[in-house]
């Protein structure tokens, strides 16, 4: 189980009290008339599922019920950093703060 | 050599000392006609039904480490076909008729056994969507029946259907033919077949890279034991093959999770069926050897980590107990967790990415093995051809353009 920072409690808690919200920074298409389908596939379901960091969504769904991002390894599960919704993917080399 | 009952008595006569290498352990060659990516069921199988049905014999299949050695030894190796769609009944049920005649097909006992897979529902939705996967499955003519919950105790004595439990069971679907088969045969049978035809299947060969001719098409793969030419590669990476396709430029609409499974200490026979629950996230069958084989669910999160968080196969455990109160003080011996490729629909790719010469067999997430052989032989059949064949042709990766999914997310049996 993985021990979780939320930004906004600012204290970790256990994986049960957040639900998992995907791929962060997975902008929607502003235009939706504009949009090629190659484009909609792309937003709807194409995803980086990177074997290394990946950012991606949390909700503190038992807790304060805010949305944030996380930076985790995906091949140790470790996280890395987690900021606030809204904030910029902080840059991160892999080290374990 | 070919086993028969012959052979296995006169090695017995020699204290069975004299048995020889299943396959060889082959050095790369410069070059090949094709290669296929991972040696698992699926890659072998392809790389087999390459070589015999399609004459291609100067062909390779790479794997990073052993073979057999990801899904293929860690799925809890249930055999069904009773999807909802025709395009999912196509591909199942042509994997299932295959099952039917492999350990023949390959000389090799795969021990695939029929032994009925019944599937609970405990709630009114479970009952509609059930009976509607029964109609469905038999105007294709799939086996597939519904059964009371007192025909389900029948079945399978083992199962608790008192109505004062969490979520009780009020009904069934069973397929007949449906069962369990032993998947590391599986590998070995295909291997085995696989290399007696000439192909040579290399090992502890992680492919690092994919070579692009100036023409954008495919011309080799770097690997661990140096670049290997090749203008066809097939992808057959499950959880790995986001990573695999990104060597080459190409994303996938994939996210790969743990899924994990877990055995108890061996016991003597007391299920002669697999039981699967949807809704209460478990399933469970014996194994030849005695132990209950139990599957689990995924992770919430993308993960290549081959483990899972300890509260999902807890939570599965609960739901065992419950269904299953015979089996409440066995201790569990072992548990593990393999990296499954989900795609949005919960269906298989089975396609050409926009890349020449580069074709990829993904995305079977929770429930790939059943799918073992006719997934192996839909896929050599297109990277052979060049062109998808009936079966395999509404598996294109185009499908998430277009919009034409095949959503069989109610008929997985693990939560998604």
């Amino acid at each position: 189980m993985l021990l979780i920072r939320c930004p906004y409690c600012e204290m970790e808690r256990p994986e049960l009290e957040f639900r998992y919200g995907g791929e962060a920074h997975v902008a929607r298409p502003l235009d939706p008339m504009a949009t090629s389908d190659d484009e909609w596939a792309d937003y709807l379901y194409f995803r980086s599922n990177p074997r290394g960091l990946h950012a991606e969504r949390w909700r503190h769904i038992n807790g304060c019920g805010r949305f944030f991002n996380a930076i985790r390894d995906t091949v140790s599960d470790k996280i890395v950093v987690t900021y606030k919704a809204g904030e910029a993917r902080p840059a991160t080399t892999g080290e374990i703060a | 050599m070919k086993f028969s009952a012959l052979s296995v008595f006169l090695q017995g006569l020699k204290g069975n000392r004299d048995w020889p290498a299943q396959w060889r352990t082959p050095e790369p060659k410069a070059a090949y006609d094709a290669i296929i990516v991972g040696a698992g069921g699926h890659g072998l199988a392809t790389a087999y039904y390459m070589a015999k049905e399609h004459g291609m014999r100067n062909i390779a299949v790479l794997e990073k480490g052993w073979l057999g050695g990801g899904n293929t030894g860690r799925n809890t190796t249930i055999v069904r076909s009773n999807y909802l769609w025709e395009e999912s009944e196509g591909i199942y049920e042509h994997a299932m008729k295959l099952w039917e005649g492999l350990s023949h097909e390959l000389n090799y006992n795969v021990m695939y056994s029929p032994r009925g897979v019944m599937m609970l529902a405990h709630n009114i939705h479970d009952v509609q969507v059930f009976k509607r996967h029964v109609h469905a499955n038999r105007l294709a003519g799939i086996d597939n029946e519904w059964l009371t919950a007192e025909q389900a105790k029948e079945f399978c004595p083992l199962l608790n259907i008192e109505r004062n439990i969490r979520h009780p069971v009020i009904g069934a679907s069973l397929q007949r033919r449906g069962g369990t088969a032993r998947h590391d045969a599986v590998a070995w049978g295909y291997a085995r077949g696989a290399d007696r035809l000439g192909v040579d299947i290399i090992q502890n060969c992680e492919v690092t890279g994919i070579r692009r001719d100036a023409s954008g098409a495919v011309s080799g793969v770097e690997t661990a034991k140096g670049f290997i030419a090749t203008k066809r590669v097939g992808v057959v990476a499950a959880g790995n093959t986001s990573v695999i396709m990104g060597m080459a430029g190409v994303r996938m609409p994939l996210e790969s999770y743990p899924l994990q499974a877990l055995v108890s200490e061996p016991v003597k026979p007391m299920m002669s069926c697999v039981v699967m629950s949807n809704t209460v996230h478990a399933y469970m069958s014996q194994s030849d050897k005695g132990e209950l084989v139990i599957g689990a669910g995924t992770d919430a999160y993308t993960s290549y980590s081959q483990t899972g968080g300890l509260h999902i196969a807890t939570h599965t455990l609960d739901a065992i107990c419950e269904l299953f109160p015979a089996v409440r003080r066995l201790r569990m011996l072992r548990n593990w967790g393999g990296i499954v490729d989900v795609t949005p629909d919960r269906s298989p790719i089975i396609g050409k990415p926009p890349v020449p010469g580069l074709f990829v067999n993904c995305g079977w997430g929770t429930g790939g093995f059943k799918a073992t052989p006719g997934s192996g032989h839909v896929f050599a059949d297109l990277v052979a051809r060049g062109e998808p064949n009936a079966i395999a042709a509404p598996f294109t990766i185009d499908r998430f353009r277009t919009g034409r999914l095949i959503d069989e997310a109610a008929a997985a049996a693990v939560a998604h």
